[in-house]
């Protein structure tokens, strides 16, 4: 499982690899999970339906990210936009 | 009497001062801290975006990030969509009850999501929502474009009713031009059915390939049967 951030200039980083079933890199994942909800982010699963339609899942603690998970995007939570 | 009165007043003006002194000193010790770790954030900011800025290829290096990123997530049609029209149509979520999602939405980078009735293409609302960086890695708070669309599809699909919520929903033509927004809908459309088409063709040919083979006796492979291959009949 990757855990992946967009961020502003760059496009996204990877800040934790792991295997969720090798304990220390699940406590690696965890950790670096919890950090970035706590700072403020939103993390989101993508995910495909059997009828094929690609959609996301919003997470909001590890345990509710499926184990078979790829990937986990992190990125800032939504805010209204100031009109221009 | 009055200059009894005046004593005393002068009297508790002093003792005001003398109480109030180490107050007032504090107070300007702390707004003058304040002030200097201010100007030091903006210097800090200022010249770590004046040190990115001078590299001319990481916005567009980011957006080719940001563009594979997104091409992995969303499906093909969708994907095609975006490299083609510069858009994505993310269909709305009917009630629970109701038979089928009568809207969609359109999702611009960095511009409202436009809300629309895909009967008649009625324009109903402009939902304004960013995804502001406040940490400005590289001195800037925007998402690349490919990502700020990707946030707005993962953020609309997964929680649509919350999304909106957290927008600022104004009617059509407040930021965006609505005759833009309806030619994308015709552009859209023109689009789907030269789609349809070209699947139309791909499919025919395939088909006249297949009765070609079979007419000659080659052996094809067909689908659904595994990895080996059938005499033709």
């Amino acid at each position: 499982m990757k855990l992946l951030r967009l961020k502003p200039g760059h496009g996204e980083v990877v800040l934790a690899e792991g295997d969720v079933e090798v304990p220390a890199q699940e406590a690696e994942l965890i950790e670096a999970f919890r950090r970035e909800l706590d700072a403020g982010m939103w993390a989101a699963v993508p995910t495909e339906r059997r009828d094929g339609r690609r959609e996301a899942e919003l997470v909001k603690e590890f345990g509710e990210v499926p184990r078979d998970a790829e990937r986990v995007i992190f990125f800032p939570r939504a805010a209204g936009g100031a009109p221009r | 009497m009055v200059l009894a009165l005046g004593a005393t007043a002068i009297f508790a003006a002093v003792l005001l001062w003398e109480l109030s002194l180490p107050r007032l000193r504090a107070l300007l010790t702390s707004t003058g801290e304040k002030l200097k770790s201010r100007r030091a954030r903006a210097r800090e900011r200022g010249g770590l975006a004046q040190r990115m800025s001078y590299d001319p290829g990481r916005e567009r290096r980011a957006e080719q990030r940001a563009r594979a990123l997104l091409r992995s997530c969303v499906n093909e049609e969708e994907w095609s969509m975006y490299r083609d029209l510069g858009f994505l149509r993310v269909a709305g979520r009917a009630p629970s009850g109701t038979p089928a999602s009568s809207y969609a939405y359109l999702i611009y980078p960095h511009r409202p999501i436009v809300a629309y009735l895909t009967a008649s293409g009625a324009l109903l609302n402009e939902y304004c929502v960013a995804f502001p960086d406040h940490s400005r890695p590289y001195g800037s708070t925007r998402l690349p474009d490919a990502d700020d669309v990707l946030a707005k599809w993962m953020a609309l699909t997964a929680d649509e009713r919350r999304l909106i919520a957290d927008a600022n929903m104004h009617l059509p033509g407040r930021q965006l031009d609505p005759e833009q927004v309806r030619d994308d809908l015709m552009r859209l459309a023109r689009w789907e059915r030269e789609r349809l088409v070209a699947e139309r063709e791909r499919l025919a040919l395939t088909a006249a390939s297949g009765r070609r083979a079979q007419e000659s006796g080659v052996w094809v492979a067909r689908p659904g049967r595994g990895a080996g291959s059938v005499p033709a009949q």
